[in-house]
């Protein structure tokens, strides 16, 4: 913790000193004074209150009241009955397996970009097309799988006429829960590539030169010192992957129509009709159950984003 | 630039830190390929005349027939007011997050990790959480500013924070903004003048890249405009799609294109200014 703070501390105690070395004097050093100077935090503040800290408190609170304003813990009790514990159960199996897919893969085209010029063309290339496709998922992404993929997609024929291969022999899947599973990834893996491919390229030339002066082996190098550097990042990473699955709305809502088979389908579902499990404000208490997974799942990521920060620069 | 073996460099190679040329394009080439195929698709599909087979150019022509602005009147709308809705998120992202950066930067060094973490709490606040308590907050906006689409920007400026945030702050980390500002002060500068012709030149990246990142995250966006009840561009490309899947698969196509070329351009954008600073 020491260490990852110790450039914010250094960076206070420079701009102090050059502060007191100021030559215009205490009475002009700071122009915007008392009220005026805080007048000018207030649009931000109010905007941030009216459209994030009052629909997260509404949103988080209103699973614990009735719809007449009553308190009542039946919604959130709601949350254990056995039908939503399965949506949390696929939510968290579906965000589980894109994570860690988007991740080894993303961390693969990582590891492919390493000694090619940063601000080369493939680089940035690939940076651009990585942030795009990051963006893509939601309505279009649902389009360009049931081309691809859908029962009379691109590759679905492909495979039925040449190969003689039925994709679909057990039902069509792709709008079932299995279904999300390759669209999922085709957003993971851009996301890995943004957030992880900083960490792999601090990796220093140095390091590899002194353990192989030391005798090391290319295993020596990759288990004992990048792995160990890496990991940090990778499973921060990871952890950012899944929260970016387990909260993706968009692409579920496009490919599956009817039905809740995730969480957040279920809180679809829950605003739509208002009466999942025959409850009132059960979105609230869905949309809970959500931002604890995810407050639980960012805080692990910030932890390792602190431990992998040290590596850098 | 310096080294022009560094695209290829042997020692590196042998010592395992980098990849060999063939195991690049391998992994580079395959996983390429692999998602090429999805947009492959869907360019197909948009040529594609009906479950026989066969390709036409009737999808395309059809979006410049003379009843196409009336056929497609719900996705024209759509389109239109996920452009006004880009355009006043950029609003509120300029008149409203920027002076504030700006503010805290220069006057409020110790609030800089409130502000970031304000800012990145929509990550951890989904839209499908954050729209169970909009509803609420919506039946009041729409009794004060009326129930038209723009209203929606209040929430996609919430959205759009994370990204605009770090757009801006690497921008600010990067622009030694108190010297120019004290600079501008001894000058005699007034607040004013020192925004407008100091700080704002030197932020313009940062800037420029904060706007690129939000039109594309608004064009994008589905999740509140669905259960809200209002239609975007994404919400009417699903309605559509039931009626006329070819339309709808090409305006993705081209939604797509766009997206693309504003994030090319802030990587752009990014390296002309890394190119003339050095």
């Amino acid at each position: 913790m020491t260490v990852a703070n110790a450039p914010v501390l250094v960076s206070d105690a420079a701009e102090s000193s050059t502060r007191r070395h100021s030559p215009s004097g205490p009475a002009t050093r700071r122009p915007l004074r008392g009220l005026v100077k805080y007048l000018g935090l207030t649009p931000f503040a109010v905007y941030v209150i009216l459209f994030l800290a009052i629909p997260t408190t509404i949103a988080v609170v209103s699973g614990f009241f009735t719809d007449d304003g009553a308190f009542t813990f039946d919604n959130v009790l709601g949350l254990f009955a056995p039908n939503v514990l399965a949506t949390f159960g696929s939510s968290f199996w579906v965000s589980a397996v894109t994570a860690i897919v988007g991740a080894v893969v993303g961390a693969l085209v990582c590891y492919a970009l390493l000694g090619t010029r940063a601000d080369g063309p493939l680089r940035s290339f690939i940076d651009s097309a990585s942030s795009v496709l990051a963006q893509f998922g939601g309505v279009m992404l649902a389009f360009a799988f049931i081309a691809a993929i859908g029962s009379q997609g691109l590759i679905t024929l492909l495979l039925k006429d040449q190969f003689g291969i039925d994709i679909f022999a057990n039902g069509v899947w792709l709008y079932q829960v299995q279904g999300l599973l390759p669209v999922y990834i085709y957003f993971q893996v851009p996301l890995m590539i943004i957030t992880f491919m900083p960490a792999l390229s601090g990796l220093k030339l140095q390091w590899a030169e002194a353990n192989a002066t030391l005798g090391g082996t290319r295993f020596t190098y990759w288990t004992k010192i990048a792995f160990p550097v890496l990991a940090p990042s990778f499973f921060g990473s990871l952890l950012l992957l899944f929260a970016n699955a387990f909260s993706s709305y968009a692409t579920a809502a496009a490919l599956i129509s009817q039905g809740a088979q995730i969480v957040p389908l279920q809180i679809r579902a829950a605003l739509v009709s208002e009466t999942v499990l025959g409850r009132e404000n059960m979105a609230g208490a869905l949309a809970l159950g959500m931002v604890i997974v995810m407050v639980v799942v960012m805080w692990g990521y910030s932890v390792l984003q602190n431990r992998t920060s040290r590596w850098q620069k | 630039m310096s080294r022009p073996g560094a695209s290829d460099n042997s020692v590196a190679v042998r010592m395992g830190t980098e990849p060999s040329r063939t195991v690049r394009w391998i992994i580079l080439g395959v996983v390429g390929l692999v998602f090429c195929i999805p947009i492959v698709a869907m360019l197909l599909f948009s040529f594609k005349a009906g479950l026989a087979g066969g390709l036409t150019l009737d999808h395309w022509a059809g979006l410049f027939d003379e009843d196409a602005a009336r056929t497609y009147r719900n996705l024209f709308t759509g389109i239109g007011n996920s452009l006004l809705l880009a355009v006043v998120t950029v609003g509120i992202v300029l008149v409203v997050l920027l002076p504030t950066m700006i503010l805290v930067h220069l006057q409020f060094p110790k609030l800089q990790r409130t502000l970031e973490f304000i800012c990145i709490i929509p990550i951890t606040v989904p839209a499908i959480v954050l729209v169970v308590g909009l509803a609420p907050v919506y039946s009041i906006v729409v009794r004060i500013a009326g129930g038209s689409v723009w209203t929606l920007a209040f929430a996609y400026g919430i959205t759009v924070l994370p990204y605009a945030y770090r757009a801006i702050q690497s921008n600010l980390d990067a622009v030694d903004v108190v010297t120019l500002s004290e600079a501008g002060r001894t000058l005699s500068a007034n607040w004013g003048r020192i925004l407008w012709f100091v700080l704002l030149p030197n932020l313009k990246r940062g800037v420029l890249a904060a706007s690129f990142i939000s039109v594309a995250v608004v064009l994008g966006e589905f999740t509140i405009a669905s259960l809200l009840n209002r239609t975007n561009l994404q919400t009417a490309l699903l309605q559509v799609s039931q009626s006329d899947p070819y339309v709808a698969v090409i305006f993705a196509l081209l939604a797509l294109a766009f997206a693309f070329i504003l994030l090319i351009s802030i990587g752009r954008i990014g390296r002309t200014r890394t190119g003339t600073s050095s």
